[in-house]
């Protein structure tokens, strides 16, 4: 039995709270409507609807653009994989200790350096046309690939950096506990470390994997028909950019489940660890 | 008289300019259990952890059954088979069962296949007393509950050695007493161990020798009624007027 004091603590709690809700919606209204007016009101709203929110033409270019995404998910499926693997040897190198490593270190640090720091665009440009152009055997001439050649030098200069913010996050005490039970370096850092480190940088890399995503859709600067591509194609065909809004929000779509993912993943391990 | 399981033999342990090890001799013989007590910063964890090879060695041995551990040329992996070492803060691994932490060793060390490994598991839980713990998360778990899988952990490929390092110090006051009642048991039975503590009275009815360490030299050793009840050394007996006042002796 609640004491008369708690009842009214709790209807004071109950009213504040619907009032808060009731601020919270009629603002969020407000916003909308007011933002609606302001777009629906410009005054090149109509040419903007007509050019860039054309449903006949949207439909006509979707069957292209969902052929170019497909393009865009196979390239994704395959680099992130790549990336995956070199990303955390390069990280494994980087947190190696002793002199006997330096030149392997050293090595992996100049790569996390040079091409984190360099525009993926330029990359692109460079792998895509100017390694074709030394014309050595058994390089390839397919701008799908090279696109992708690209995109895992670039992202796996981040992604090796996210594995090394994990692998260093893990405590000392841990590494002291495994070597302790008679593992070696390497069992210590298959079984033990890497498992906690790349739990604890799955946000991060679920964001990485979102920001792949997109820039799949730069290999179209290299002229492979991706969705971007295609809807470049039906933009030029049909004399209006709707096919690129199409495309844009295809890749929004590709991105919620990911995302979705990432949330469930968090929600897992907080429950396995106890919440913490 | 037979050789001594560990013989600690004149170690001498810096951190910088900082000596923390000054020449340690200690023998352990088999069946024996010796505590080291001494102040925080005397040198007992990282004696220990010099012991497990945690540590380099900037001079001195440590010897295991006669075999010098601490030379370069031999395997520490190797040579940490015949320790097991229980740390103050538990070091769980976390993201493992309770029955993973206490197998992994036995799996990927010594080679025991997984369900003899599991079922060796299952009685130690068992004689710590969570037997029904062995599908929960170490974060699950209370910290008493937590050291005694640790100490599980430890004797799961039965050690020659066992290194308790302060196993109950970073517990409530009232989870000591499970886990130091299951130390007593293991002395009972035989475990040859050597124990950094701060429990003076579980010291004293346990252990039987006991070493004080100042400093990092060892200031006095023997039986735990000479040591703790009539200390020679001037040092010890500051130390254990302090602890009795502290109301813990």
């Amino acid at each position: 039995m609640t004491s008369e004091l708690q009842r009214e603590r709790l209807a004071y709690k109950r009213s504040r709270s619907r009032r808060s809700t009731l601020v919270a919606l009629l603002s969020t209204a407000v916003f909308a409507v007011v933002a609606v007016f302001t777009v629906t009101g410009a005054p090149g709203w109509p040419r903007v609807r007509q050019s860039f929110f054309n449903a006949e033409i949207a439909w006509r270019s979707l069957p292209a653009i969902l052929e170019g995404l497909w393009l865009n998910l196979r390239v994704l499926l395959v680099c992130g994989a790549v990336i995956l693997v070199l990303a955390l040897g390069i990280a494994t190198l980087r947190t190696l200790r002793g002199p006997v490593w330096f030149p392997l270190r050293a090595l992996a640090t100049v790569y996390v350096d040079l091409f984190r720091g360099l525009p993926l665009i330029i990359l692109l440009y460079l792998v895509g046309f100017g390694l074709p152009a030394l014309r050595l055997t058994g390089v390839p001439n397919d701008f799908v690939v090279l696109g992708g050649v690209a995109l895992v030098l670039t992202y796996t200069a981040y992604v090796a950096e996210v594995f090394r913010a994990g692998i260093e996050s893990v405590h000392p005490s841990q590494l002291a506990a495994a070597r302790s039970l008679g593992l070696s370096r390497r069992k210590t850092l298959r079984l033990v470390v890497l498992p906690q480190a790349v739990r604890r940088v799955m946000p991060a890399l679920l964001n990485d994997f979102v920001a792949l995503q997109k820039d799949c859709g730069l290999i179209s600067v290299l002229g492979a028909v991706d969705a971007v591509r295609a809807a470049q194609i039906e933009q030029a065909r049909a004399y209006n950019f709707t096919p690129y809004v199409v495309a844009g929000l295809l890749f929004v779509l590709l991105a919620v489940p990911t995302a979705r993912f990432a949330d469930a993943m968090g929600r897992r391990a907080q429950r396995r660890e106890g919440g913490r | 008289m037979t050789e001594p399981v560990l013989s600690v033999r004149e170690v001498v342990k810096r951190y910088g300019a900082n000596t923390v090890l000054d020449g340690i001799s200690l023998d352990v013989r088999e069946h024996e259990v010796v505590t080291v007590i001494g102040s925080s910063g005397s040198g007992k964890s990282t004696l220990l952890r010099c012991v497990n090879l945690l540590e380099e060695l900037d001079d001195g041995q440590v010897l295991l059954d006669g075999v010098d551990v601490s030379d370069p040329r031999v395997d520490a992996d190797v040579a940490r088979r015949g320790m097991g070492i229980v740390f103050q803060a538990f070091n769980l691994f976390p993201h493992m069962s309770v029955l993973d932490n206490i197998t992994l060793a036995p799996r990927v060390v010594h080679e025991v296949p997984r369900d003899q490994a599991e079922q060796n598991a299952r009685e130690l839980l068992e004689r710590v007393g969570l037997a029904d713990r062995a599908g929960s998360f170490p974060e699950q778990l209370s910290g008493g509950q937590q050291q005694r899988v640790a100490i599980a952990r430890a004797l799961a490929y039965s050690p020659r050695l066992l290194l308790l390092d302060e196993i109950t110090s970073a517990l409530d006051p009232e989870l000591v007493g499970e886990v130091l009642a299951l130390v007593r048991e293991l002395a009972v039975a035989g475990r040859t161990i050597l124990m950094a503590t701060h429990e003076m009275g579980f010291a004293r009815q346990v252990a039987d020798r006991v070493v004080f360490l100042d400093g990092g030299r060892l200031v006095e050793s023997g039986p735990p009624e000479q040591v703790l009840g009539e200390p020679v050394h001037p040092r010890t007996r500051q130390f254990l007027r302090r602890i009795i006042e502290a109301g813990r002796l």
